[in-house]
């Protein structure tokens, strides 16, 4: 990564134009040409450098919801609690933290009961509170990553 | 809240929009025109299809049109899930000011469950390590003042799974 990416990296996360020749107008302002800023993105994408490029979609206006989930699994029991909770194609991620509550997951589903739906059901399928807790409200989101 | 802007706002997506989502929620191409692309496959005009993305920018839809950075792959090598046990009647504010700092991505209000958890208050923060990163949750702890009456930072240890959302 040259100084070229970064400079592609920090002007791209803060938005991409509608307009007809998209990456011909944000070339310009990086002062290269198109097909240079095409390949940089190219390489940045495939290295996964970035690990999106495009519209991000509000999930919950389209009728969906998300949830994030959280467990205390006992050490011994994480990795069988893991597979199942995986398992569900309803998981779209799952992370392992450092604290007693040491597994979080995000719910991704088309509607709102479904949420209810998988946590259940996954509560009776490994024996241990789920712990739902779903945003009630969001003050900022987007990645202000500095490259 | 997701169900309350639901019930205020009626979106009416038609069928055109739905599949220029499913066009484009896995990337946009990376072809010199990709309007005309996104168009060209679904039979209709680029300027059908900027201006159908363009209202879905407008009714929030469409958050934003962005690259996202791999955070460990530029080095954010501390990433720690922040909680905050503030009082409830002053979530809202508090939220929004803790979501304006540059070093927090995302920030969220969601329920306790006491007396297990406490925290009412998510900001991720983002920093090259973690020591870095605690460094930031002192700056947080002072902007919130006496409203914080505990705190704690989770750092992800391992990541379990990791796929797309598929939309539609």
């Amino acid at each position: 990564m040259d100084d070229l990416d970064r400079k592609i990296i920090n002007l791209l996360q803060e938005g991409f134009p509608l307009t007809e020749e998209p990456y011909a107008d944000v070339a310009k302002q990086l002062g290269i040409d198109e097909s240079g800023l095409l390949s940089r993105l190219k390489s940045l994408l495939d290295e996964k450098i970035l690990s999106r490029f495009g519209p991000m979609y509000d999930a919950a206006k389209l009728g969906g919801d998300f949830s994030l989930v959280a467990i205390k699994v006992p050490k011994d029991r994480f990795d069988e609690v893991a597979g199942i909770v995986n398992s569900y194609e309803e998981v779209a991620h799952n992370y392992h933290r450092d604290h007693d509550f040491n597994m979080w997951y995000v719910l991704a589903t088309e509607s709102p009961e479904k949420i209810h739906e998988v946590n259940a059901d996954i509560e009776k399928r490994i024996g241990l509170k789920v712990f739902n807790m779903p945003k009630l409200d969001e003050y900022y989101i987007g990645l202000k990553l500095t490259a | 809240m997701s169900k309350a802007l639901l019930q205020n706002e009626v979106i009416i997506l038609d069928e055109l929009d739905r599949q220029i989502i499913q066009a484009t929620q896995s990337g946009l191409p990376l072809v010199p025109r990709p309007y005309h692309h996104v168009a060209e496959d679904l039979g209709v005009t680029v300027k059908e299809v900027i201006r159908r993305m363009k209202a879905m920018k407008d009714t929030g839809i469409i958050r934003r049109i962005a690259a996202v950075p791999n955070h460990y792959a530029l080095g954010y090598k501390g990433n720690g899930m922040t909680v905050w046990d503030v009082p409830s009647e002053l979530v809202n504010d508090l939220g929004h000011k803790v979501g304006v700092l540059d070093f927090v991505s995302h920030c969220y209000h969601r329920p306790r469950f006491l007396p297990d958890w406490p925290y009412n208050l998510f900001a991720m923060v983002h920093a090259h390590n973690r020591k870095e990163a605690l460094l930031l949750v002192d700056t947080i702890a002072e902007l919130l003042g006496k409203h914080d009456r505990g705190h704690d930072v989770l750092f992800s240890k391992q990541i379990l799974k990791k796929t797309g959302m598929r939309l539609l």
